[in-house]
């Protein structure tokens, strides 16, 4: 008798988990952030912004209280696919929101084939073959990726700077390829010629023999590094007293340059970047949203204003929010119902109007910004324009864009594409 | 010099080889089937400087390395965090007194102190333990790492150098012929070779301290034989701790020196401390000499390949070691 009770006891304590995941009045939202290493302030501000969301919804979506768990990974591939294992499995989630960072989009992308049954939105990781290279069902992402940030920025150059004719110096990893290739098929297609491309490898510190390479008769250097590789090449540029106008990519202006100390980050003045968002967009949606940011954290504990990480996890929760209610909190079925309702219709975010295709990858605004010197020392991104509806083929048929071939040292074939369109 | 020849007469023609053929593609203008070859002289000039140039910052993070590796045996793996923290004392000196060369006299003797300090209350207690030394060093190291980064933050620091010497100048080297005879020469950042004229001179210096002076006759005698020498009736402490102050307040000027060409920022520690191991393993531990052959081998072959072959730039330091270490595990210039 005795036995007996200790047997259902135990055996109610292991279905506990899945008896809370069929309660009616709850849905749970696993947070895969990272918390460690390289970006773990911007993954502490991408907690942060999923409770804004959250609180800013009533704590309710769809008639249901959501729940939150987070789970840390440290932007490595198996942690990541470990925590969302524990997330599904021991916490019983329905829902995932995050990867951050590139690789481990991809692991997410193959971990979610698995769990045919529930749901990944995308945190901010941007790598291109996370959509577009066999992509799973049940993975949505709302944030652009790495080749749509530098969308926009090449018709700026070629039409408002006049700047036909570029080298281009950029990181040699997948990153520095996917994001140079948005800008390139942009800059191609609107007439501009790259003159020579170099790869440096990431960490590199010394660019003397490269920045001397560089072709004399351009209008422009293309950079597509970032953080201490930044630094040192704009100190290194500026000793060998080269003067020629600068075009970076999405990483060359962020705020880890911006903040260095000394004097190298001055040759940056005047260089237009593209990406994700520009801290003083007028558009009212992202002013209300970034004074409720302000308001629900005090000033110690956040940033100035929300970073890229944040603005993506805060637009992943209002996409699972927003299809929530139109769904009544409806998760049953796998969860069919749910994902019909994130990709039907366009969600309003802070960015503007996301859409997403048959990849379900996000169609959306990238944000052409200018640094000036603020006054006070400093430098800042001021917003110069915008390209809006940039999609997954950056304008291109899916033919063509499949025909150029996946990022690399060789592709875009800038001739190609400018003969091509 | 005369007895290498002698003993390796097949190798000491090689190196007279390599070294005038280097010497001509620098000073002789390049015709026109040699830049098909190798591309623009302007290039491979600027790799060269670049290497010979970078060679010398590591010659002055690695030559304190060596020399107190030499007399001590000591392998003091916190010498990466003497060269960080020469570096953010030296861009906090520049900053608020406007003088860059100021920066040079106050952080080399701040840190020799804190090279004192250490030696004197850290390392003296384990003498002759070096396994212990080594692992205590270690600690160090992370200690002072997250130290600096408590006082400087996660940033990037650049030192900004003196108007007199921002910007090229003109290198008495042609860099290329134009179709109308007009002779161009090679326009080079002065600061660059201000610091190499500056790590030649201090190598200079340090040689002729060590070979023509009593100190360094002490040095010396303690290089081989530091019982002997205890034994006869100096008083070697004072030797280790006036070497352990100049090869920490080397790291600290090196670090200046680093901040003004590339940038300071956490992580550097360990990149330098990696980079003196690798010159003085090529080098030879304990040889000052050794230490110089071997930056610049690393120096030049960082540059060289970053222009010529980037995938592979990375492996080529590590190639030239595992060579050096396979062939001559003594190090180049190494004794034993």
């Amino acid at each position: 008798m005795k036995k007996a009770l200790i047997a259902s006891v135990s055996v109610g304590a292991l279905l506990l988990p899945a008896a809370a995941m069929a309660q009616d009045d709850t849905v749970k939202l696993g947070i895969l952030v990272a918390l460690e290493g390289a970006f773990a302030e911007g993954g502490a501000d991408g907690v942060r912004n999923v409770e804004l969301a959250i609180q800013q919804a009533g704590g309710m979506a769809g008639g249901k209280k959501i729940e939150t768990v987070v789970a840390p990974t440290d932007t490595t591939p198996d942690t990541t696919v470990r925590q969302a294992r524990k997330l599904i499995e021991q916490d019983g989630v329905d829902i995932i929101l995050g990867p951050l960072s590139g690789s481990e989009g991809i692991a997410m992308r193959d971990y979610a084939k698995t769990i045919p049954d529930k749901t990944v939105i995308n945190g901010i990781s941007g790598a291109l073959e996370t959509t577009w290279v066999d992509p799973a069902e049940n993975f949505f992402r709302f944030n652009l990726d790495g080749a749509q940030w530098g969308a926009g920025l090449g018709t700026y150059v070629v039409k408002e700077k006049g700047w036909n004719r570029v080298a281009t110096v950029a990181a040699d990893y997948s990153f520095g390829y996917t994001n140079f290739l948005g800008f390139a098929v942009d800059f191609c297609r609107a007439g501009g010629e790259i003159v020579e491309r170099f790869w440096v490898p990431l960490g590199s510190s010394d660019f003397g023999g490269v920045i001397a390479a560089l072709p004399d008769d351009v209008d422009a250097i293309y950079l597509g590094v970032g953080g201490t590789d930044a630094i040192n090449f704009l100190n290194q540029y500026n000793q060998a007293g080269a003067e020629t106008n600068l075009i970076g990519g999405t990483i060359m202006a962020d705020q880890t340059v911006l903040t260095s100390r000394g004097r190298a980050k001055d040759a940056l003045i005047g260089t237009p970047t593209s990406g994700a968002l520009a801290e003083d967009n007028p558009d009212p949606a992202w002013r209300e949203y970034v004074a409720a940011y302000q308001e629900a954290f005090p000033e110690g504990e956040r940033f100035p204003s929300p970073s890229l990480f944040g603005v993506g996890y805060y637009v992943a929760a209002l996409a699972a929010i927003d299809a929530l209610n139109e769904i009544d909190g409806d998760l049953s079925g796998g969860q069919a119902k749910f994902r019909e309702a994130l990709a039907d219709d366009p969600l309003d975010t802070p960015l503007g109007p996301v859409s997403l295709n048959e990849n379900r990858q996000a169609t959306g605004t990238v944000f052409i910004n200018e640094v000036q010197d603020d006054g006070q020392g400093g430098l800042k991104n001021v917003m110069v324009g915008k390209a809006e509806n940039v999609n997954q083929t950056l304008g291109m048929t899916v033919e063509e864009f499949t025909a150029m071939g996946l990022p690399s040292r060789d592709t875009p074939d800038c001739a190609a594409l400018a003969s091509g369109g | 010099m005369q007895s290498f020849i002698q003993r390796h007469p097949a190798w000491s023609l090689l190196i007279a080889l390599a070294a005038a053929v280097l010497l001509w593609l620098i000073f002789a203008p390049w015709s026109a089937g040699l830049e098909e070859m190798l591309g623009r002289k302007r290039v491979f000039l600027n790799a060269v400087f670049g290497g010979i140039t970078l060679g010398a910052l590591y010659f002055l993070v690695a030559s304190g390395f060596t020399l107190i590796f030499g007399l001590m045996r000591n392998v003091n793996l916190a010498h990466g965090s003497l060269y960080l923290l020469g570096g953010y004392l030296g861009f906090e000196i520049s900053e608020r007194t406007g003088s860059w060369l100021l920066a040079f006299p106050v952080v080399f003797i701040v840190v020799g102190l804190l090279g004192i300090v250490l030696q004197n209350q850290v390392f003296r207690r384990m003498e002759g333990e070096e396994l212990r030394q080594t692992m205590v060093t270690i600690g160090l190291s992370v200690v002072i790492a997250d130290l600096l980064l408590w006082a400087w933050g996660g940033q990037s620091y650049t030192i900004y150098s003196p108007d007199w010497l921002s910007g090229p100048m003109s290198l008495p080297v042609i860099s290329s012929v134009n179709d109308e005879g007009e002779i161009r020469y090679l326009r080079y950042p002065a600061v660059r070779m201000a610091i190499l004229f500056a790590a030649i001179v201090i190598g200079i210096g340090m040689w002729l301290v060590l070979n023509k002076t009593r100190l360094g006759m002490l040095v010396r005698a303690g290089v081989d034989d530091r019982e002997m020498l205890a034994a006869s009736g100096v008083r070697i402490q004072y030797v280790f701790l006036a070497v352990f102050a100049f090869g920490a307040g080397l790291a600290g000027i090196a670090g200046i020196v680093g901040g003004t060409f590339q940038s300071l920022s956490p992580g550097e520690d360990t990149r330098f401390l990696l980079a003196s191991l690798v010159v003085v393993i090529v080098g030879g531990m304990g040889s000052i000499p050794g230490a110089a052959i071997g930056a610049l081998i690393i120096g030049l072959s960082e540059q060289l390949g970053l222009v010529y072959a980037p995938t592979y730039s990375v492996v080529f330091t590590f190639l030239i070691m595992a060579a050096v270490l396979a062939f001559r595990p003594q190090g180049l210039l190494g004794q034993g």
